[in-house]
């Protein structure tokens, strides 16, 4: 039965209603002003990573090292390192059998990563990097759902005691801009893509990961070390 | 008609969901309107991605198709032939299979559950339904 004239009218006005509004929609988004205050993609000078190999905790004389490329926003790095990384710390990094190497890889979806690595990076200089790194990604949801995540993350650096002036001074230089990006571009370099991917011994590793996974590679790594 | 129209608003919302992600996964828009978070999971775990292909895209793509096909067999040359009836189930058919595929990986093997993706699910499932109702209504030989 074909319908009447109408009806029809009736039905492209319903679509062209909802077409608009959905258009309507992508395009605020689109254009809605960004929250980002830490530049991405800035050119790296030398004296952005003189010295600087990333954040590392662990042994040196450790057998085996493993680099994780994270990102603070990224939900699956937030589980593993609140969950499994505890489990890893106790297990292989305090016995002296791994060296962990944290690298910043913040993806571009996430408008608060750069800064939450940024932020970090600020604590760092004051030799609060862990303690900050932990309350960044304990407070994941707080911060990562706040229309702005600095304030959340200065309060993270105040109670991990870090001297606020100093790091308000850290972060409006945005002065670690360069070395979180020289990061991301190793990782882009090794063919990272998502996060958490861990590299050792020349491979890299994507998905999820779990403590007991970590110590077989650990124990794997350790018996046969090739590279 | 009513069924087609109603494929066709159906495919439009679902174009508009799978831009929606696709957008998220370009890296455009921020974050994604998601209260617990699982769709950033999902959206970020090596099975948002098929063959190489963002499910996102596929996502636009089907969508896109299945809205111009249900435009198009609403115009009155095709208004009363079966086989556009056909194709449609037979392409939403597809996507229930391959929704399916995904929400399965979402529960077993992601543990997060994106509300998108759910939507999304709804969405395909509805479509597949009122083709089907379709088909029932149009007679084999394709002269009703």
């Amino acid at each position: 039965m074909a319908a009447t004239q109408a009806g029809m009218k009736r039905f492209y006005s319903v679509l062209a209603v909802i077409a608009v509004a959905g258009l309507g929609l992508l395009g605020y988004l689109l254009t809605r002003p960004a929250t980002v205050s830490i530049p991405a993609n800035v050119i790296v000078q030398a004296s952005d990573t003189s010295g600087f190999k990333g954040y590392v905790k662990g042994s040196a004389t450790a057998p085996v090292e493993i680099t994780e490329y994270a990102d603070y926003q990224c939900p699956f790095c937030q589980t593993f390192a609140t969950l499994q990384m505890p489990t890893i710390e106790e297990r292989l990094i305090n016995t002296g059998r791994l060296r962990w190497r944290y690298r910043d890889f913040p993806l571009q979806q996430h408008p608060f990563a750069r800064l939450a690595a940024h932020s970090a990076a600020c604590a760092d200089e004051q030799g609060k990097y862990w303690d900050q790194h932990r309350r960044i990604y304990e407070g994941q949801a707080e911060w990562s759902a706040a229309g702005n995540a600095a304030p959340i993350l200065r309060k993270y650096a105040g109670t991990a005691g870090v001297d606020l002036a100093r790091y308000d001074a850290c972060m409006q230089a945005g002065k670690y801009a360069g070395r979180i990006q020289a990061d991301q571009n190793s990782g882009v370099a090794l063919g990272v893509s998502s996060t958490p991917t861990l590299l050792a011994n020349g491979r890299l590793y994507q998905g999820r990961f779990d403590s007991d996974a970590i110590t077989k590679l650990v124990d794997s790594l350790a018996r046969h070390p090739t590279k | 008609m009513i069924h087609r129209m109603s494929a066709a608003l159906l495919s439009l919302a679902g174009l508009f969901i799978s831009a929606y992600l696709y957008l998220y996964k370009l890296g455009k828009i921020g974050g994604l309107a998601c209260g617990t978070g699982g769709c950033e999971t999902v959206q970020l775990s090596p099975w948002s991605r098929v063959a190489g292909v963002e499910v996102a895209l596929i996502g636009v793509l089907g969508y896109a198709g299945l809205l111009a096909l249900s435009l198009a067999a609403l115009q009155p040359g095709l208004a009363a032939r079966r086989w556009p009836a056909t194709l449609l189930a037979v392409l939403a058919g597809v996507g229930v299979l391959f929704t399916g595929y995904l929400t399965y990986l979402e529960l077993f093997v992601i543990h997060a559950i994106c509300r998108w993706c759910v939507a999304s699910g709804f969405v395909i499932l509805a479509i597949f339904t009122v083709s089907l109702l379709d088909l029932r209504r149009l007679p084999r030989d394709g002269n009703a």
